[in-house]
């Protein structure tokens, strides 16, 4: 099972490589890592995905919050939560394909960032599942090449609220 | 008031009450040896080795609850700090190591003696720090200090670059210390929690108490014997926790685990209900998990909520100080009065003691650290290497009191048992100190003979010589066909001859008549004596639990 946990640390050096040391000699796999300053410039937020059983989730969270540099680690249910992604996308093209691409993007709310005279850069931004199905429909234009960001999360209503 | 980083230094290890540093000089550590140079107040114990200075200060804090310190240079100085710092984070240690650093603007170039000692360290300390500044010295050593005495205690590693220790800045004591934002200890735990243990407690017609090394940490002796008097249940201390319940008491059933005793395992396999208090589930002690325990509920108490549920499935979980939570039970806890489980618990205790061949003629290292404990009578500081000689001196000594028993548990760390007791004898100058050492591991620290020399240690080694790295043989002899591959040691030194070599005292012992005699003569002797104990060469340790085997499968010798 797949579980998105947010984790707030203190913006230290060498902090990323104590929570990916941690996830790498305890032997859990990470799908995904993302990491960025909060409003407050002395904590960052991280969004992990992570793969795995309670009882491996649970170890995670519990080792997590020893580290000394973790303030704060939330497991952000699906319902309770927002997921978004985003993913840039160099899709081969020529006069003939260009149209249809457009049309698929737009249909999907995707932004076109940089077109050229054979190949085209889609920025879409949603769900994992949303950007696997562009990805997926890309697929017969031949792609080229895709940066995806990795999951932020978010709780839909804050503790403190 | 202007001063130098080394100044802060100093002045931060008198704020922090540290009386001992041990460690090993070096290139990018010299100005802070300049400033120890004058510093009469703090005694500098000058190992020979930097392994040996963490080996030390492990040993000192295990024997005195203080936090250990030591110190060493950048590079091939921190890297040799290492397998110290690993031994004292799988045993929950209280230590601050100082390394030195190349400057900051030399990191990261490859450097002459650079290594990237916070890196490396990373997954052995319990937190790291490398001070950028030296505005940052005072906060950063004194988070350092707190951390690592603190919650569930460990190793912190504080990385010095030269030009930090060497920087000169406008100094001034903050006004309270640093505590880190992030950093969280649980004392007490909810009373619905504890009243769900307590019921459990009460529910139960075999409990069994399994307690560890937080029983000594928390240093709660007292409140584990009353609350173990009150319900009348057995009770086990793993390796890490001897002497954390009295071992001549009679609800002590002995050590679990591979080397257990038979009673402590089958009390696992027999009760239904186990109140794990500062102990971890290691798989030295669990056996196989499927055979661990079947028929028990598991309380867990630890301070550390990563323990819990991590090695097997408890079903209450009590987050909390070991020493708190007694505090806690024991308001709540009714009497539970003796019932045919402790019967079975004695009639077991007797029936299955635990033994050796008593009339072979020949030394029995069993029979060497028998003689050790009624020569001291039982109130020595033992500190043993690890192997066979780490068995025998948990099974054939008795620990009625904490912090008598120091020993690596979690990493099982050859080589430790020496510099560890002079770390001990350092802490706690007026006890008698033995390393109940193998020949193999006493070889691996040896160096350090000229350290207990020079400090004038009256620490005592008693080499249990076999000239066999004598527990990989004893796995060999039972699993592996008797094929010694690369464990018949034969070539050795002469060890009186290397005491002696040192400045020190050497005895050789080849009688049992002579056991005695020599183990009293050396603790007559006021430096460091070497005992060399000629013993058996194949004896084993019993009893055993087969590796990957349930504790119910425990195997006893044949006598």
């Amino acid at each position: 099972m797949r579980h998105i946990i947010s984790v707030i640390v203190e913006n230290k050096f060498g902090v990323l490589a104590r929570v990916s040391g941690l996830f790498s000699s305890r032997g859990y796999n990470i799908d995904s890592l993302t990491v960025g300053e909060t409003n407050d410039p002395e904590v960052s937020r991280m969004t992990i995905v992570v793969k795995g059983d309670d009882s491996i989730l649970d170890q995670v969270m519990k080792q997590l919050n020893k580290l000394v540099d973790v303030i704060e680690v939330v497991d952000l249910p699906r319902e309770q939560s927002v997921r978004r992604e985003l993913c840039l996308i160099k899709v081969n093209c020529n006069s003939g394909t260009r149209t249809e691409i457009l049309e698929i993007a737009n249909v999907f709310r995707a932004k076109t960032i940089h077109i050229g005279h054979t190949s085209l850069i889609i920025q879409i931004t949603g769900t994992e599942e949303k950007i696997n199905g562009f990805i997926n429909l890309m697929e017969p234009f031949k792609i080229l090449e895709v940066a995806r960001t990795g999951v932020a999360a978010m709780q839909r209503e804050s503790k403190e609220q | 008031m202007k001063l130098t980083g080394s100044d802060i230094f100093i002045e931060c290890l008198r704020k922090e009450k540290v009386e001992v540093l041990f460690g090993y000089p070096g290139g990018v550590v010299i100005p802070i040896f300049d400033k120890l140079y004058d510093a009469k107040d703090i005694r500098f114990v000058l190992t020979r080795h930097e392994q040996g200075a963490a080996h030390a200060a492990d040993g000192y804090a295990r024997a005195t609850g203080k936090t250990g310190v030591c110190l060493a240079t950048s590079g091939p100085g921190a890297t040799n700090l290492v397998t110290g710092i690993a031994t004292a984070y799988m045993d929950s240690i209280p230590m601050v190591a100082f390394t030195g650093q190349v400057p900051m603007s030399l990191i990261g170039t490859d450097a002459f003696q650079e290594a990237d000692i916070t890196g490396i360290t990373r997954p052995i300390t319990k937190h790291n720090f490398l001070i950028s500044d030296t505005s940052k010295m005072v906060d950063i050593i004194s988070e350092a200090f707190y951390i690592a005495s603190t919650g569930r205690p460990g190793p912190v590693l504080v990385d010095l670059p030269k030009d930090v220790s060497t920087g000169m800045i406008d100094f001034e004591w903050p006004e309270k210390p640093s505590i880190p934002k992030g950093y969280k200890v649980v004392k007490y735990a909810d009373p619905s929690v504890i009243k769900n243990a307590a019921d459990a407690i009460k529910a139960s017609k075999k409990p069994y108490i399994y307690t560890g090394g937080g029983i000594i940490i928390s240093g709660a002796g007292k409140e584990l014997v009353t609350f173990a008097e009150r319900i009348n249940a057995p009770v086990t201390t793993t390796l890490m926790g001897l002497g954390g319940f009295p071992g001549s008491h009679p609800l002590w059933v002995g050590m679990p685990g591979m080397h257990g005793t038979y009673t402590a395992n089958m009390a696992f396999t027999d009760c239904d209900l186990v109140i794990a208090i500062g102990a971890r589930f290691d798989d030295r002690v669990t056996g196989k998990i499927e055979g661990f325990a079947p028929n028990a509920k598991i309380i867990h108490i630890d301070t550390d909520p990563a323990a819990i549920a991590k090695n097997v499935k408890v079903d209450i979980a009590v987050v909390g100080d070991a020493k708190a939570i007694l505090e806690q039970l024991l308001e709540v806890v009714k009497k539970r009065d003796r019932n045919g489980w402790n019967d079975y618990i004695d009639e077991m205790k007797t029936s299955h003691p635990v033994t050796y061949d008593k009339k072979s003629g020949t030394i029995k290292p069993q029979y060497v650290v028998e003689q050790i404990y009624e020569a001291t009578k039982g109130d020595a500081i033992i500190t043993t290497e690890v192997g066979q000689n780490q068995m025998w001196a948990s099974l054939f000594y008795t620990y009625d009191k904490p912090r008598r028993f120091i020993s690596s548990g979690g990493l099982g760390t050859m080589g430790y048992g020496f510099p560890a007791a002079i770390g001990a004898q350092m802490g706690k100058p007026d006890a008698i100190v033995f390393d109940i050492a193998g020949d193999g591991s006493i070889q691996m620290n040896i160096q350090e003979m000229a350290t207990a020399v020079e400090q004038k240690l009256p620490v005592n080694i008693a080499i249990l010589n076999n000239k066999f790295l004598g527990m990989v043989r004893q796995w060999q002899e039972l699993f592996y066909g008797k094929r010694y591959s690369s464990t018949n040691i034969e070539l050795q030194p002469d060890f009186v001859k290397l005491a002696e070599a040192y400045g020190a005292h050497g005895i050789r012992v080849d009688k049992p008549e002579n056991v005695r005699s020599a183990i009293e003569e050396a603790i007559s002797i006021k430096g460091p004596v070497i005992l060399d104990f000629i013993v058996d060469r194949e004896e084993n340790v019993w009893p055993m639990v087969a590796p990957g085997a349930a504790l119910s499968e425990v195997m006893e010798g044949l006598f």
